[in-house]
C-alpha cells in the first residue's frame, strides 16, 4: 500500500512501549518525587515495637468477644443507644434536607444575588471541610452533651451534602432553560415549583435514601465526643474492655448498615 | 399515571390514580409521624435550659476563640505531615488490599461465585460500615497510640470503599474486549491484565484520589483517640479550654483540606 | 485424502434459555477457503462460529480443526488450539485504551508468557511482523495511537491484523462490514479475501450482505433457524435459495448478475 519502502525492522527497533506518562522529564519527576516522598513518611513513622508485641493479647482479647459476642450483659446500653443513633439520623436526615432546599436555590449562581450566593457557598464549604467530630465538638460545646449536639451535627453535614450537589443540578437545569420557562412568562416560584423540582426529585429521593445511610454510619461515631448514639456505648464498652459488648454493637452496626444498603438501593431502583 | 373512563364524558387523564394518591400522602404522614417521634425521643434526652443558653454560650466560646493564637502553629506543622501522611499511606495501603479484593468480589473475575465472592463481600461492608475512628479506636488498643494505628485505620476503612466502587466498575466493562483477547487464546491473566485492567483504569484513578480528598479530612480527627495526626493537639487543646490554639488548629485544617480538594480536582481532571 | 482444515459434525446448540440456536449442523471447511455465512437475523451465525473458538460452548456435536477435536479439550489444551482460529468482530472489539501497536501484538498473547507481556517485552520478530502488517494496510505510522482514536474502518483493520498475528489457519469473522460504510465494507472484504488468499487461510464470514457474499466468497452457506438450508457457489445463488434462507421477497435487486457487472466495467471504461 505504501509508495516508499518502508523499513519494518527499524521501526520495530526503534519501538518502545508507550509509557503511561508521555512527558519524560513529568514521568521521571513524578516518580522521583513518588519516591521521596513515600521513603521521607515512611520514616516518620515511629512505632513503639514492644507496645505493638504487647498489643498482641489484646488483639487476641478483642477478637475472642467476638466468639460470641455479648448481646445481653449491656442490652440496656446497646438499646438505648442504637434508639438515639435511629432516631439521630431520621430527624437529622429530615432536617438537612429541608434546610439544604432553600440553600441550594441560594448558592445556584445566576438565581441568587451575590451575598446571598456567597453567604450560602460559604456554610455549604465549612459543613464540607471540617470532619463531622469536629462540628459535634463545636455542638456539644453550645447546647451539652446528649443526641441533640449529634443531631445537629448530622442535620449541618447533611445540609452541606445535599445542598452542593442539588445547586450544581439546578445551575445544569437553569442553563438548559432558563429561556425555554422565562419566555412563557412564568415567575419565579412558579418556574421553581414547575420545572426544578419535579427535575431534582428522583435525584433528591435517591442522595436522601443514600443520606440516610451515611448519616446512621457517622451517628456510631458521634458518641465518642459525647454527642450520644451508639458511639457512646461503643466507646465505653471499649474503655472497661468489654470486648463482648464490644463486638455485639459493631455487629449491630455492620447489620444495620447492611440492611440500609438494601433499602436505599430498594428506593433508587424504584425511584428510577 | 391513570386514565379514569367515565361513561358518555370524555376520559379525564390524572397523574396518579386515587388510591395512590392515598397511600402517597399516607406515606408523607407516616414519615412526618415518624420524624416527629424521633424529635420527642431527643428532646426527652436533652436539657432544654442549656439549649436555650446556646446563643450566648455560643457568642462566649466564639469570644474565647479570637484572636487565633498564631504562634502555635509553630508546634503544628509535624502533627499537620502526619496527618497527610496517615492519610496518603492509609490510601496507599487499601489500594494494595482493595484491589485484589475488588477482583475477588465483581461478578466477571473472582474465581468463585459461591465460595469466594460472598466472603469478599462481607469484608467490603464491614470494612465499610465501621468508620474509621472505630477501627482507629480498636487499633489504638491493640498497637498503642500513633501514626500507624491512624495509618491502619485509614486503610481499613478506605479499602472496602475502594473494593465497592472498583467492583462496581469491573462489573461495568465491556465484554467484547475481553471476549477478544480470549479468542486469541491468552490465558485469564493476560487477559485480566490486558483487557479488564486497561478498562477500569480511570475509574480507578477516579476512585483513589476521591478517597484520599475524603482520608485527609478523616485523618484530621483521629488524633481525638490517639491515632495521630493533628487530631491529638485538637484533643489536647480542647481539654486544657485553649479556645485560640482550637482555632488555630481549624484554619490550619480548612487550609490543608481546601488545598487537597484543588489538588485532587486538578488530577481528576488530568486523569479523564 | 486428508480431512478438511474445518469439521463440524451434528454441532448442536441450545441456550440456558430454551433457545435452540443450532440443529444439528454439519459442515467441513477445506484448507484456504473463504466461506461466507448467510441467513436472517436470530439464524445461528454468530453462535455457530463462536462454537468453534468455543466462546460459546456446544452442546452437542463435533467440532474438529486441523484433526483435533476442539469440543473435549481441557482449558489450557484449548487455548492453544484458539491460536490457530483468529476472530474478527462487527463492532472490532479493539482494546480502547491500549495502543494500536499494542492491540496488534495483543494477537501474540498466547505465545507469550504473562511477565513478557506485561512489561510489553515481544520478542523482535513479532514487532517486526506486527509493523509489516500495519504498513501493509496503511497504518504503520498511526502504531502509537491510541486504538480509540482511529476511524472504524482503520480499527477493523487493526482487528483483522491482530487475528493475523496469531498465525491462524482460520478466520472467524462476524459480521465485520455491519458498522461500515459501503466504500469501507468492500475494502475490508477486499483486503480480508486477499489476506487469506496471501497466507492459504481458511475463513467464515457471517454477513448480511448478500452482494458482498457473492462477490467476495467462494462458497455461500446459508442458514435458517440453526439448520444449512443451502451450500453452494455465488451463481447457484438465485431467488428461490433466498426464499428458502430469508422468507418471501421480491429478490430481483439483490442478486449480483456478471452479465450486469460486466455492463458497468464496460460504461466505465
Ligand atoms: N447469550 C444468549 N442467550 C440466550 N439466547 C441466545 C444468546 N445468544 C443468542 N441467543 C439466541 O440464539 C439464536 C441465534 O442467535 P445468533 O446471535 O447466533 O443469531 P445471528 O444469526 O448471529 O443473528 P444476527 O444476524 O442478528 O447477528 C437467537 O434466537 C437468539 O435469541
Ligand atoms: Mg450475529
Amino acid at each position: 500500500m505504501s509508495a516508499t519502502t518502508f523499513d519494518a525492522a527499524a521501526a520495530a527497533r526503534r519501538w518502545r512501549p508507550p509509557p503511561l506518562i508521555a512527558s519524560p522529564l513529568l514521568r521521571y519527576a513524578v516518580y522521583l518525587g513518588a519516591l521521596a516522598y513515600a521513603l521521607l513518611a515512611l520514616g516518620s513513622i515511629e512505632v513503639n515495637w514492644t507496645r505493638a508485641a504487647e498489643g498482641l493479647d489484646r488483639a487476641a482479647a478483642f477478637l475472642s468477644g467476638f466468639f460470641p459476642p455479648d448481646f445481653v450483659t449491656k442490652w440496656e446500653d446497646i438499646q438505648e443507644g442504637l434508639l438515639e443513633s435511629v432516631t439521630m439520623t431520621i430527624v437529622s436526615t429530615a432536617a438537612g434536607i429541608l434546610l439544604s432546599l432553600p440553600i441550594a436555590l441560594g448558592a445556584a449562581r445566576n438565581l441568587a444575588p451575590l451575598p446571598v450566593y456567597l453567604f450560602c457557598r460559604a456554610i455549604i464549604a465549612i459543613s464540607r471541610t471540617f470532619q463531622e467530630v469536629i462540628i459535634a465538638i463545636i455542638f456539644v460545646a453550645m447546647v451539652g452533651f446528649g443526641p441533640l449536639a449529634g443531631m445537629l451535627t448530622l442535620a449541618f453535614a447533611t445540609l452541606g451534602f445535599m445542598a452542593k450537589l442539588l445547586a450544581e443540578d439546578i445551575e445544569d437545569i437553569e442553563r438548559a432553560q432558563a429561556e425555554a420557562v422565562r419566555a412563557t412568562g412564568a415567575g419565579w416560584f412558579s418556574w421553581i415549583a414547575w420545572s426544578v423540582l419535579p427535575q431534582v426529585k428522583p435525584r433528591l429521593i435517591g442522595l436522601s435514601a443514600y443520606r440516610l445511610d451515611i448519616n446512621f454510619r457517622e451517628s456510631a461515631v458521634l458518641g465518642l465526643v459525647g454527642a450520644g448514639g451508639i458511639g457512646d456505648t461503643l466507646n465505653t464498652a471499649f474503655d472497661r474492655y468489654e470486648f463482648g459488648t464490644a463486638a455485639a454493637v459493631l455487629l449491630i452496626i455492620i447489620a444495620i448498615v447492611l440492611a440500609c444498603e438494601y433499602a436505599s438501593g430498594m428506593i433508587r431502583r424504584w425511584v428510577q | 399515571m391513570a386514565v379514569i373512563n367515565r361513561p358518555g364524558q370524555p376520559p379525564l387523564w390524572k397523574r396518579r390514580s386515587t388510591v395512590q394518591d392515598l397511600l402517597v400522602w399516607l406515606g408523607w404522614l407516616a414519615a412526618v409521624a415518624l420524624t416527629v417521634a424521633c424529635f420527642q425521643f431527643i428532646s426527652e434526652r436533652t436539657i432544654w435550659a442549656f439549649v436555650w443558653d446556646a446563643p450566648r454560650q455560643g457568642a462566649d466560646l466564639v469570644g474565647r476563640m479570637f484572636p487565633p493564637a498564631w504562634g502555635y502553629a509553630d508546634q503544628l506543622w509535624k502533627p499537620l505531615w502526619d496527618t497527610i501522611n496517615i492519610a496518603t499511606l492509609g490510601t496507599a495501603l487499601a489500594v494494595l488490599l482493595g484491589v485484589p479484593l475488588a477482583f475477588l468480589a465483581a461478578h466477571n473475575t473472582t474465581p468463585s461465585v459461591v465460595f469466594v465472592r460472598p466472603l469478599a463481600l462481607f469484608i467490603i461492608v464491614a470494612s465499610r460500615s465501621i468508620n474509621s475512628l472505630i477501627w482507629a479506636l480498636i487499633l489504638v488498643i491493640i498497637l498503642g497510640p500513633g501514626v500507624l494505628a491512624g495509618i491502619l485505620a485509614i486503610a481499613l476503612r478506605s479499602l472496602g470503599f475502594i473494593g465497592k466502587l472498583l467492583y462496581e466498575a469491573i462489573e461495568e466493562i465491556d465484554r467484547t474486549q475481553v471476549e477478544a483477547l480470549e479468542s486469541t487464546g491468552a490465558n485469564p491473566a493476560q487477559v485480566l491484565s490486558w483487557a479488564i485492567v486497561p478498562q477500569v483504569m480511570p475509574a480507578f484513578a477516579g476512585i483513589t484520589v476521591f478517597r484520599w480528598d475524603i482520608n485527609i479530612r478523616e485523618a484530621t480527627v483521629l488524633g481525638l483517640v490517639g491515632a495521630g495526626g493533628i487530631g491529638m493537639q485538637l484533643e489536647a487543646s480542647i481539654n486544657t479550654l485553649a479556645w485560640p490554639q482550637v482555632t488555630t488548629i481549624f484554619l490550619l485544617i480548612l487550609a490543608t483540606v481546601a488545598v487537597s480538594e484543588w489538588l485532587s480536582a486538578r488530577v481528576r481532571h488530568a486523569i479523564i | 485424502m486428508a480431512e478438511p482444515l474445518l469439521v463440524l459434525t451434528g454441532l448442536t446448540k441450545r441456550y440456558p434459555t430454551g433457545d435452540l440456536a443450532l440443529d444439528g449442523v454439519d459442515l467441513a471447511v477445506p484448507r484456504g477457503q473463504v466461506m461466507a455465512l448467510i441467513g436472517p437475523s436470530g439464524a445461528g451465525k454468530s453462535t455457530l462460529i463462536r462454537c468453534v473458538n468455543r466462546l460459546v460452548e456446544p452442546t452437542a456435536g463435533s467440532v474438529r480443526l486441523e484433526g483435533q477435536e476442539l469440543t473435549r479439550l481441557s482449558r489450557a489444551a484449548l487455548r492453544r488450539a484458539r491460536r490457530r482460529m483468529g476472530m474478527i468482530f462487527q463492532e472490532y472489539a479493539l482494546v480502547e485504551r491500549l495502543s494500536v501497536m499494542e492491540n496488534v501484538l495483543s494477537g501474540r498473547l498466547g505465545y507469550v508468557g504473562f511477565w513478557q507481556a506485561w512489561f510489553r517485552r515481544f520478542p523482535r520478530r513479532d514487532i517486526e511482523q506486527a509493523f509489516r502488517l500495519l504498513d501493509r494496510v496503511g497504518l504503520a505510522h498511526m502504531a502509537d495511537k491510541r486504538a480509540d482514536a482511529l476511524s472504524g474502518g482503520q480499527r477493523q483493520r487493526v482487528g483483522i491484523l491482530r487475528a493475523l498475528m496469531q498465525e491462524p489457519a482460520l478466520l472467524l469473522v462476524d459480521e465485520p462490514t455491519a458498522s461500515l460504510d459501503p466504500k469501507t465494507s468492500r475494502q475490508i472484504m477486499r483486503l480480508i479475501v486477499e489476506l487469506c488468499e496471501e497466507r492459504g487461510l481458511a475463513a467464515i464470514i457471517n454477513i448480511h450482505d448478500v452482494g458482498l457474499a457473492q462477490e467476495f466468497a467462494r462458497r455461500i452457506v446459508g442458514l435458517r433457524a440453526g439448520r444449512i438450508v443451502f451450500d453452494g457457489p455465488p451463481e447457484a445463488l438465485d431467488a428461490a435459495v433466498l426464499t428458502a434462507i430469508y422468507g418471501e421477497e421480491d429478490w430481483s435487486r439483490t442478486i449480483r448478475r456478471s452479465d450486469q457487472e460486466e455492463d458497468m466495467a464496460e460504461a466505465a471504461a
